[in-house]
C-alpha cells in the first residue's frame, strides 16, 4: 500500500499545527492567540477524553479531542508533571495511529501451503484457534517428568507480546497461559 | 551513559536541559556525538561494550580520591547503609586471584534438561564461596540439596515416577501449608548474622574487596580498553566526585546500551556500586534512572508476560528448583529478613486469584497447577527450540520477531510452527513474512512449502480501549477510551479473554486431573452492567474487573478492595494478583492510577498526586536513605524524608517501617523487617544494606568484571587469560545460522553498534505506517567515520554494504565526524552504528538490520548482546 504524494500533505497538514505548537508552548513562548483560533477550528464542539502516548516510557498524558465519536485532535496534555502539555514527534503524530488508510481492519487466515490471505469471520477465527491450542496443549502436556517431579506444563506453545500494551492485557494474558499450562510467556521487556 | 537521552526520550529530556539551566552539569558518555552530547556539558567517547572497564575505573578513583576518604558524608553513608562492612567467606577467591574468573568456576557448558536442553550456558559458577562469612552457621544458599531435601516436608523427588499423577486436592497428596502459620518456617530459614568490620579494615570484607578488585581499573587502563582519552576520563571522575556528598546527588540515566550485553547485569550494577560509595541512592535526585523503551514496559515486567517471573517479582515454579510443594517453594524464595519474608502472604494471595474458592489450604492453595519451567523458556531460547522443531504454536501479539535477533533464524523458526496467531495494529513483516521475506522472494524458500496456519487480527489503538500503562518510573496512569475501533479491530484484552472463555466451554466436564487447574482457573471479566460505561466493545473484558484481581479484595467479598499490600494474609483470606500493586485501587470507587492533580507549581514534585508510583505511590525507593543515621535529612537542600521525632515523614511516601525510630536497634529473634534496624534503609534485602557487592542472587559473579564483548575486535587487555565472560549464554553454538566471529576476526574488523532515531518506534511497525513519521526519516542508512570512508574509498550517500557473519544489510552511507575511530590497546579500531527500524513492510522500506545480530546473551537474563558485535563494511 502506499500514500501518493497529494494524500500525504493533505493528512499532513491535518494536525501538523500540533507538534509545532506544543514544542514552541513548552519553550515558554506564548502563542496564545494562535492557540486561541487553532482551538477553535479544531476542537470545537468535541468532547475531551485523557489518554497517554503509547510510545516510549516516559508516561506522557494526552488528551483526545473526538466529535461525534470521531476522533478529531490529539494533544499532550498541559496538567501533566512529566510532558506539561509537550509531545515529540512521535507522540505529536499518535493521530495518524488512528486515522489511517493503511491500517488493517479484517481478520485474515492462510490455509498451511496457500499462496493467499483470506478474509474470515472473526468469531469462526478464535474458535479454530481455541481447537489449534488446546490440541497443542493436549498432545505435549508433561504432568510428571521422568525422576516424578510435577510439572503440569506444556513447552509447545509460545507467546510474545509487545510492550506497549496495557497492564491488564499482561495480566489476562499471562494468566490464561499459565492456566492452560504454557510457560514460555515472552515480552519485548527481555528485548 | 548507555543513552541517547535527546533523541529517545526527548520530552522527559526536557527535565536534565531544566536542571542544566539551574547549574546542573551534563555529561554524555557514549561510542556517537548524539543530539544528547550536543546538549550537554561534556561528550565522552567510549568503545562500545566497554562500560565496566569506564565505571570501574571511577569506582578505584572516588575510593582512593582524598575528599572520599575524609569527608565524614561518605563514610557514614558507605558503613551503615551498604555492606562495606560485611566480610565474606574465606574460600571466596577474586578476579583478581584467578586471571579473570572468579571461585567455583565449572568451566564445561551446561544446556540444561533432556527434555529441554535450552539453558545454554557457556561454563557456569557454583556460587557458595561468594557468600557471607557467618561463623553462628551457614546461610540458606549454602545448605547443600540434600539437608534440604531431608527437611521438606514432602519432596516430589521421593514419589515414584512411574506412579499415576495425583492432582492438587488428592487425598493422597497431604497438603505442606502448616496448620500454625508460615511464620515458625521463615524463621526457621534464618541465617546467622555475618561478620563485620565497621573500620572497613579487615582484608576480606566487602570494601577491601572491592577495592583491591577495581585496582587496576586506572585512567590508562580505562584509555587503553575504552578508547577514552585519559583527561575526559579524569574530567568524569573529578566532576561527579564534587558534585556527591551532603548537598549535591548525581544521576545516572541509562538505556538499552546497558542491557543488551553478555554482561549486561553487571554493567548496571557497577553504576549501583558506585552510586551507593557516592550516597546517591535513596535520594531526591541520585539513582539510577532506567530509561525504558515502552509505554508499558513496565508493566510487562511487573505484570510478567515473561516466563521466568510470576507476579510481583517472584519466581515463577522450576522444575530445576527444589520448588515441590508450595513449602518447597517458600522455603527456597523467602528471605526471612527484610520485607521479602511476607513473601507467604503475596504467594498465597496470588495462588488465590488464580484459582479462588478451589484453592483451599488442603490443596497448597492449588499450588500444583501452576505449571512449572523446565529451563530457560526466553524469547532466544524459545527461538532454538522452534528452529529444531520443539515449538508447534505461536502468539505474536505487537511484536515482531521476523525483523528480531538474528532474523532470519527467527524467520526460520516462524516457518516450522503448525500456527501462528500475529495480533497487530498493521500487516507487520512477521504477519506477512511467509510471502515476502527475502528468502521468499529470492526463491529459495517457496511459500507452498511453508505449512504454517496463520491468523492476523487486527488491533485498536490507544484511544479505542481503556485500560493502564507503567511508565519508566514505575507510575501507573490510566487511559480513557475515546472512540470505538473500527471492523474486526478489537484490544489484545479481548483476545485472550475470548481464547479463554472459549477453552472454558471446551474443557467443560474433563475428569483429567490434568485439566482440573484449567477448570478452577478464575475467569470473569464480564462487564458489570452498572459500571456507567459510556461506551463498550461488545465481548471485551472489563478492563477495571481487571485492574481490580491485580490490586486485590477480601476473598469472596470482591466490591472491597484491599487497601494496600500490609493488609495481605498468608491463610488465603485476601485474593491479590501483584502484591506490588496493591494499593493502585484501594476501593471500587477510587481508581488511583486515573489520578490527575499535579503539584502546584514551586513545590518540591513529588506530585503524588497524579498517577500511583507502585510500591504504595513511593516516587523514591529506599528514601529512607535520605535521612542521616539520626534521621535528620542529610542538608537542607536534599531534604526529601525524615524522621520527625514519632514517625517517618517528608514530601514522599516513606520507604521505612513508619513509626521505626532511627536508633532502634534489630530484634535478634525477628523476622522480615523487625530483623532490621532504624537504619537499615535497604529494606528489600535481607541484611537491610544496598549491596556493593552482590553474595547471592546472580550468576556471573559478585562484583563486575571487565570483558570483552563474544565478538570483539581486540583482546581483553584487563585478562588476557579471560576474554569474554566465563558463563555467556550461546545458543545454536556451533550451528551454521548462529556463526560467531572469532577475536581480532580479519573479516570483520568493526565494531558495530546498534541505535534509534526519533521518528521511529523499534522494527517501525509503529512508526513507518504514518506518513508524518516515514517521511521524516525514510531510509536506513549506517553511519561512518571520515578515516573508514576515506579507507574504503566510500563517499557520503553511496550506497555500502554492512556484513557481520550471521548476514549483510544494504545500506546508504552517512560519513560524519560523530563516530570515528579509536586507539583501543594500541590499535586502530572503526566504530560505526545503524539505526534498525527498517523491514519490508510499511510506507517506507529498508533492510533489516537485524539479520547482523546472533543469539548469544547474558546469563543471569537472557538479554541477547546486540549493543556491540563485529562487521565489516564495503561498497555495494
Amino acid at each position: 500500500m502506499t500514500v501518493s504524494r497529494r494524500e500525504f500533505l493533505r493528512v499532513s497538514t491535518g494536525a501538523g499545527a500540533g507538534t509545532a505548537l506544543g514544542g514552541m508552548l513548552g519553550l515558554g513562548i506564548s502563542l496564545a492567540p494562535a492557540r486561541a483560533r487553532a482551538q477553535e477550528l479544531r476542537i470545537k464542539d468535541t468532547r475531551t477524553v485523557p489518554s497517554l502516548c503509547p510510545f516510549c516510557s516516559v508516561g506522557c498524558a494526552t488528551l483526545i479531542h473526538t466529535r461525534d465519536g470521531e476522533i478529531v485532535n490529539i494533544e499532550g496534555d498541559p496538567r501533566s508533571p512529566h510532558n506539561e502539555g509537550t509531545l515529540c514527534p512521535k507522540g505529536a503524530a499518535i493521530y495518524q495511529l488512528h486515522r489511517n488508510p493503511n491500517r488493517p481492519t479484517r481478520v485474515l487466515h492462510r490455509k498451511p501451503g496457500a499462496t493467499e490471505w483470506e478474509e474470515v469471520d472473526r468469531e469462526w477465527a478464535m474458535d479454530r484457534i481455541a481447537e489449534l491450542t488446546k490440541r497443542t496443549r493436549d498432545d505435549t502436556f508433561i504432568e510428571r517428568l521422568p525422576n516424578g517431579k510435577l510439572v503440569n506444563m506444556t513447552p509447545a506453545i509460545f507467546h510474545l507480546g509487545g510492550a506497549t500494551l496495557d497492564n491488564e492485557f499482561n495480566h489476562v494474558c499471562q494468566k490464561i497461559l499459565r492456566g492452560i499450562g504454557v510457560v514460555a510467556i515472552e515480552n519485548q521487556a527481555r528485548i | 551513559m548507555g543513552s541517547n537521552m535527546a533523541e529517545n526520550h526527548p520530552v522527559a529530556f526536557r527535565w536534565p536541559m531544566k536542571a542544566k539551566m539551574n547549574g546542573a552539569k551534563l555529561i554524555h558518555v557514549d561510542p556517537r556525538f548524539t543530539r544528547t552530547s550536543a546538549a550537554c556539558d561534556l561528550h565522552v567517547p567510549l568503545r562500545s561494550g566497554s562500560d565496566i572497564a569506564f565505571i570501574g575505573g571511577l569506582i578505584n578513583f572516588v575510593v582512593n580520591s582524598e575528599r572520599w576518604n575524609t569527608e565524614p558524608f561518605f563514610r557514614d553513608y558507605v558503613v551503615n547503609y551498604t555492606n562495606a562492612a560485611t566480610i565474606v567467606r574465606s574460600d571466596f577467591q577474586d578476579t583478581e586471584d584467578l586471571e579473570g574468573v572468579f571461585s567455583g568456576l565449572k568451566p564445561e557448558p551446561s544446556a540444561g534438561i533432556e527434555q529441554w536442553p535450552y539453558n545454554a550456558f557457556v561454563g557456569t559458577y557454583d556460587t557458595a564461596s561468594w557468600g557471607y562469612d557467618r561463623p553462628g552457621g551457614v546461610a540458606r544458599e549454602d545448605i547443600d540439596a540434600d539437608q534440604r531435601k531431608a527437611a521438606t516436608m514432602r519432596s516430589g523427588e521421593a514419589e515414584d515416577a512411574t506412579q499415576p499423577s495425583q492432582g492438587a486436592g488428592d487425598d493422597a497428596r497431604r497438603s505442606s501449608v502448616p496448620p500454625e502459620g508460615w511464620d515458625a518456617m521463615v524463621r526457621s530459614l534464618k541465617p546467622a548474622p555475618a561478620r563485620r568490620d565497621p573500620t572497613l579494615q579487615d582484608p576480606r570484607c566487602v570494601f577491601q574487596i572491592l577495592k583491591r578488585h577495581f585496582s587496576r581499573y586506572t585512567p590508562e587502563m580505562v584509555e587503553s580498553i575504552c578508547g577514552t582519552p585519559r583527561d575526559k576520563f579524569l574530567e568524569v571522575a573529578q566532576s561527579l566526585l564534587d558534585n556527591s556528598g551532603p548537598d549535591r546527588t548525581s544521576a545516572f540515566a541509562y538505556a538499552i546500551a546497558w542491557t543488551q550485553h553478555t554482561y549486561g547485569v553487571q554493567i548496571i550494577g557497577s553504576a549501583a556500586l558506585l552510586q551507593l560509595l557516592l550516597g546517591n541512592m535513596g535520594r531526591p535526585g541520585g539513582g539510577i534512572m532506567a530509561l525504558r523503551g515502552h509505554a508499558a514496559i513496565q508493566g510487562s515486567t511487573d505484570v510478567p508476560t515473561l516466563y521466568h517471573s510470576i507476579h510481583g517479582y517472584m519466581a515463577a515454579p522450576s522444575a530445576l528448583k527444589e520448588h515441590d510443594t508450595l513449602a518447597d517453594y517458600l522455603r527456597a524464595e523467602v528471605t526471612p529478613t527484610g520485607y521479602w519474608a511476607n513473601m507467604p502472604k503475596f504467594m498465597v494471595s496470588y495462588l488465590k486469584s488464580m484459582w479462588g474458592d478451589a484453592a483451599t489450604a488442603e490443596n497448597d492453595f492449588g499450588y500444583d497447577w501452576h505449571p512449572k519451567l523446565l529451563g530457560d523458556h526466553s524469547h532466544m531460547a524459545s527461538f532454538a527450540a522452534m528452529v529444531e522443531g520443539k515449538i508447534r504454536g505461536a502468539f505474536i501479539v505487537g511484536q515482531n520477531p521476523a525483523t528480531s535477533i538474528n532474523a532470519k533464524l527467527e524467520r526460520d523458526g516462524l516457518r516450522k510452527l503448525e500456527w501462528l496467531v500475529v495480533k497487530d495494529n498493521w500487516l507487520t513483516e512477521t504477519a506477512t513474512h511467509w510471502y515476502a521475506a527475502p528468502e521468499v522472494r529470492d526463491g529459495s524458500v517457496k511459500v507452498e512449502d511453508i505449512q504454517t496456519e496463520i491468523f492476523f487480527f487486527p488491533s485498536t489503538q490507544i484511544a479505542e480501549y481503556e485500560g493502564s500503562f507503567t511508565n519508566t518510573q514505575r507510575m501507573l496512569q490510566w487511559h480513557f477510551k475515546a472512540s470505538d475501533p473500527p471492523g474486526d479491530c478489537r484490544t489484545d484484552t479481548w483476545f485472550y479473554y475470548q481464547l479463554g472463555r472459549r477453552l472454558k466451554r471446551m474443557y467443560a466436564g474433563s475428569t483429567l486431573a490434568r485439566d482440573q487447574g484449567f477448570l478452577n482457573l478464575v475467569w470473569d471479566y464480564e462487564p458489570d452492567p452498572q459500571s456507567g460505561r459510556v461506551s463498550h466493545t461488545m465481548g471485551e473484558a472489563d478492563e477495571l474487573k481487571v485492574l481490580r484481581e491485580i490490586n486485590g479484595y477480601y476473598t469472596g467479598r470482591p466490591k472491597e478492595h484491599l487497601p494496600g499490600f500490609a493488609a495481605l494474609k498468608d491463610d488465603g483470606s485476601t485474593t491479590c494478583a501483584s502484591w506490588i500493586y496493591c494499593g493502585c485501587f484501594p476501593s471500587w470507587d477510587r481508581n488511583l492510577t486515573a489520578a490527575r492533580t499535579p503539584d502546584p507549581p514551586g513545590t518540591p514534585g513529588a506530585h503524588l498526586g497524579w498517577g500511583y508510583a507502585w510500591p504504595a505511590n513511593r516516587r523514591v525507593l529506599y528514601n529512607r536513605a535520605s535521612a542521616d543515621l539520626q534521621g535528620r535529612p542529610w542538608s537542607e537542600r536534599k531534604r526529601w524524608v525524615w524522621w520527625d521525632g514519632s514517625r517517618w515523614t517528608g514530601y514522599d511516601v516513606p520507604d521505612f517501617a513508619a513509626t521505626k525510630a532511627p536508633n532502634a536497634p534489630a530484634n535478634p529473634n525477628g523476622i522480615g523487617l523487625d530483623a532490621l534496624s532504624g537504619t537499615d534503609a535497604y529494606i528489600m534485602k535481607g541484611d537491610g544494606k544496598g549491596w556493593l557487592y552482590v553474595p547471592s542472587g546472580l550468576v556471573d559473579g559478585p562484583l563486575p568484571t571487565h570483558y570483552e564483548p563474544v565478538e570483539s575486535p581486540v583482546r581483553n587487555a584487563l585478562y588476557p587469560q579471560q576474554q569474554t565472560s566465563p558463563v555467556y549464554k550461546h545458543w545454536r553454538k556451533g550451528a551454521d545460522d548462529n556463526r560467531i566471529a572469532e577475536v581480532e576476526d580479519p573479516r570483520f574488523p568493526h565494531v558495530m553498534t546498534t541505535f534509534r532515531l526519533t521518528e521511529h518506534y523499534l522494527s517501525g511497525a509503529m512508526s513507518r505506517w504514518l506518513p508524518w513519521l516515514a517521511e521524516l526519516q525514510p531510509e536506513l542508512f549506517v553511519e561512518i567515520g571520515h578515516d573508514l570512508a576515506r579507507e574504503k574509498g566510500i563517499a557520503n550517500l553511496d550506497r555500502v554494504v554492512v556484513s557481520s557473519p550471521r548476514g549483510a544489510v544494504r545500506a546508504k552511507a552517512l560519513v560524519t565526524h560523530r563516530i570515528g575511530v579509536m586507539t583501543i590497546a594500541g590499535k586502530r579500531v572503526h566504530q560505526v552504528g545503524m539505526p534498525w527500524h527498517w523491514g519490508w513492510a510499511g510506507l517506507v522500506k529498508g533492510d533489516i538490520v537485524n539479520e547482523l545480530t546472533s543469539l548469544i546473551g547474558d546469563p543471569n537474563v537472557s538479554m541477547h548482546e546486540g549493543k556491540t558485535f563485529v562487521c565489516n563494511v564495503e561498497r555495494a
